[in-house]
């Protein structure tokens, strides 16, 4: 099946949108849900990316990422009329969308991606949706936009104070907690972030929904490389995830795992941008 | 005597009716030529090479022909052994493959990876003669023989009449080839879906290039696609469309899920979530599949770089998993099992491999904790020896820990190759199909399930088992499939 990217979109300095053709995928696709994806051929690395949204009327779906290693550099220099090597998904049990009451939506920089589609899913349930979303600086704030479209009420927060409220969004959310206690909170973000805020809305007794992105090789629960441990037992982020119950989660181990190839990924990724620099192909 | 001299001696003798079993008893047991053991400690490439036409017709004159055929019987695809064992003997190898084809269609893998000493092998009259399975004739070895010699020129199945029947073949592991070839013959339109961006299952992500090389999988998945079976890669059954969905709206008539092998299991150990702990699955998945022995040359998969590794487990996957490890660069390897060598279920050439290439076996010690760095990274494996008493149900002596007797193992990676779980994609996504305790599919004797029209087999049926038992059920349940769709 061909995937080829219809439009590209660049959201911030490392971060990109595209659009995709992946038509089965658009239409099975559920809020929560993600893919992996070979970025050019079969031996390229298979990584996983949430998905931003779906068209099933025109059959595409939007991912949103960044620009960290090899395969998303690879990614991030394709441009609209390219194609991925493949997409295959969706993977992962959806979120489990329903009205509760007062939904705290907390994204942090990419997060907002898989956020987006969760948020709106509770917002069409009937729920009250208040969203605090934060990056390091103004730059790096992405799809506001749309978060103010789906929200009863939006909070931005930076580190530096470029824009919106200077902070962490750990402070509007323990604010949140105390004064509107909501009835669920759902954290997506980098893995520290959603570390604190669980932190944060733990004392408050929120039930608070995290989403993981861990390293993954097939997706489909045959590898147990994305295993997590939740409530002192192991998990499989891709097939009883990826959306877990952060006040379980442990993400000092987590984070240690995602670590597990950093000598490797940076060396994948200078290389690269050597070759780049020389005009070369990939792989020549 | 030279073997050339032997050879026709033999068949004069025989010729005239005159070649007594304790003539053949006489003739050597012929060994397979391997790779050096050292040399092969730094390359991916084949393993055992596979035996000379003269080797290969003296080993099948070591063949009793009995009247009986006892080999056969240890056959789970009931292959007509003594049949083209003697056809090789008379040197007509076309003829030989081609009764191995009447019941296999994979006879280039089967003659690499079937456990015959448990199987044919074991029947043989004449191992039970010496006493030895080991000195039974070779068929696995004669099986590749043929095989090889007829690579290539293999030609394509024929395929009866369009019936406008659909099938999906979910699964393009063993299991799913021999039941997409095997469906297609009868006429139907068939489409194989895959979850991986390859086919060929465990044949290609799990069974190293060493033991079983990938081309000869790709030319079987070539035979598919040249008999008209659509072959669709990066589609998860349960995921990209339900089983329901493909049934009810895409017009597939009926179903095989052959889904393999699930969960990885992990011994429940402080420690495992450690950095540089591995299920076998994803070592040799990271090192077959992605080809992560190539990383920053073509291939994007990182694996670790590991110096000391230990694997767990005794059966054949930890000894793929260590002597990929050895490939790899790991400086020292450490297989830990818990019981003895004698109770390993490894096939006893792998185990034997495994040696030759510098793996330490460490018996009758099973692991306790994973210790690991301050920063998350293994660092050692602290063990307990054992010993072993009475059977247990399995007929096995149990193993019984000896207190007190721990012991630090230095290592930096761990692979853990102690089987694996059911997976539950298809359970939780396809209402109405019963599966046991355990989340296997349950199927009655021709491999149908709960839901009509939907049939399984291998390992997601069997637990663990065996590419050749994977595909004897693919063989039973496509014929009930044909007969099911011929209704």
């Amino acid at each position: 099946m061909q995937h080829k990217i219809l439009c590209k979109e660049q959201l911030s300095e490392n971060v990109f949108r595209i659009e995709v053709e992946a038509a089965l995928i658009a239409r099975a696709r559920k809020p929560g849900q993600f893919v992996i994806v070979g970025v050019a051929d079969e031996y390229s690395e298979r990584i996983p990316l949430t998905i931003a949204g779906a068209h099933p009327d025109k059959g595409t779906i939007e991912l949103i990422f960044q620009r960290v290693g090899k395969s998303t550099a690879e990614m991030a220099d394709m441009n609209e009329g390219d194609s991925l090597g493949y997409i295959v998904g969706p993977l992962g049990q959806p979120t489990h969308v329903a009205k509760v009451g007062t939904v705290v939506c907390v994204g942090g920089g990419i997060g907002n991606a898989p956020l987006l589609p969760i948020a709106t899913a509770m917002k069409e349930a009937g729920n009250k949706i208040i969203s605090i979303i934060g990056a390091r600086d103004k730059g790096l704030i992405i799809l506001e936009k749309e978060f103010a479209a789906i929200s009863d009420e939006l909070i931005v927060v930076t580190d530096d104070g470029s824009y919106g409220r200077k902070g962490l969004v750990t402070e509007p959310l323990a604010e949140i907690c105390e004064s509107v206690k909501p009835d669920l909170a759902i954290v997506i973000g980098p893995t520290i972030m959603m570390k604190f805020c669980c932190k944060t809305t733990e004392p408050f007794g929120v039930h608070t929904l995290v989403s993981l992105n861990t390293i993954m090789v097939d997706g489909t629960g045959m590898c147990g490389g994305c295993r997590v441990e939740v409530g002192g037992e192991t998990k499989f982020v891709c097939v009883d995830g990826p959306e877990f119950d952060g006040h379980k989660v442990d993400f000092d181990q987590m984070m240690r795992r995602l670590g597990a190839y950093k000598v490797q990924e940076q060396k994948a990724l200078e290389e690269y941008k050597h070759k780049c620099r020389f005009g070369l192909k990939n792989n020549e | 005597m030279d073997d050339n001299k032997m050879l026709e001696e033999l068949l004069e003798k025989q010729a005239a009716g005159e070649l007594k079993a304790k003539m053949r008893y006489e003739i050597p047991a012929q060994d397979m030529p391997v790779q050096d053991g050292t040399v092969r400690r730094s390359n991916v490439s084949e393993v055992a090479l596979g035996y000379t036409e003269l080797q290969a017709r003296l080993e099948a004159m070591r063949c009793l022909q009995c009247k009986t055929a006892p080999c056969m019987k240890g056959c789970p695809v009931k292959i007509r052994i003594r049949d083209f064992v003697s056809a090789i003997a008379d040197g007509d190898y076309g003829k030989s493959l081609a009764i191995i084809k009447e019941n296999s269609l994979l006879p280039a893998v089967c003659g690499r990876v079937c456990p015959q000493e448990v199987q044919c092998q074991e029947t043989c009259t004449v191992g039970l003669k010496f006493k030895d399975v080991e000195k039974s004739v070779s068929i696995g070895r004669l099986e590749r023989f043929v095989a090889d010699w007829g690579r290539g020129e293999g030609g394509v199945p024929q395929v009866a009449p369009e019936t406008g029947k659909k099938v999906a073949v979910v699964g393009a592991g063993p299991g799913g080839i021999v039941v997409a070839a095997d469906i297609r013959r009868a006429g139907h339109d068939v489409t194989l879906f895959e979850a991986f961006h390859k086919p060929g299952g465990v044949l290609v992500y799990g069974i190293p290039e060493f033991r079983l090389p990938k081309a000869i999988v790709a030319e079987e998945i070539e035979v598919l696609d040249k008999m008209g079976v659509k072959i669709v890669c990066n589609f998860i059954v349960g995921r990209t469309r339900t089983i329901e969905e493909l049934m009810a709206e895409d017009g597939f008539d009926a179903v095989y899920v052959g889904v393999g092998a699930g969960l990885p299991s992990f011994m429940g150990i402080d420690g495992e979530q450690l950095v540089g702990v591995y299920s076998a699955n994803e070592y040799l998945t990271r090192a077959n599949l992605m080809k992560a022995y190539d990383f920053g040359k073509g291939a994007d998969t990182p694996i670790a770089m590991s110096k000391k590794v230990a694997v767990l487990g005794g059966g054949n996957v930890a000894m793929d998993s260590a002597r990929t490890a050895v490939r790899l660069g790991a400086e020292k390897v450490y297989l830990v099992y818990r019981r003895s060598e004698i109770e390993m279920p490894a096939r006893v050439e792998e185990v034997h491999h495994a040696k030759e290439e510098g793996v330490e076996f460490c018996t009758l010690q099973n692991p306790k904790r994973i210790i690991g760095t301050e920063d998350g990274m293994v660092k050692s494996l602290e063990c307990l020896k054992y010993e072993l008493g009475e059977p247990d149900d399995s007929g096995r002596r149990r193993p019984i820990p000896i207190e007190g007797s721990e012991f630090i193992l230095d290592v930096d990676t761990v692979i853990v190759a102690i089987g694996n779980g059911a997976n539950p994609l298809i359970g939780q996504t396809t209402p109405g199909l019963e599966l046991n305790k355990w989340g296997n599919i349950i199927v009655d004797d021709k491999c149908k399930t709960s839901l009509d029209g939907v049939y399984a087999g291998g390992d997601i049926v069997l637990g663990a088992a065996t590419v050749i038992l994977a595909m004897g059920q693919g063989r039973i349940a496509a014929a009930a499939i044909n007969e099911f769709l011929a209704e």
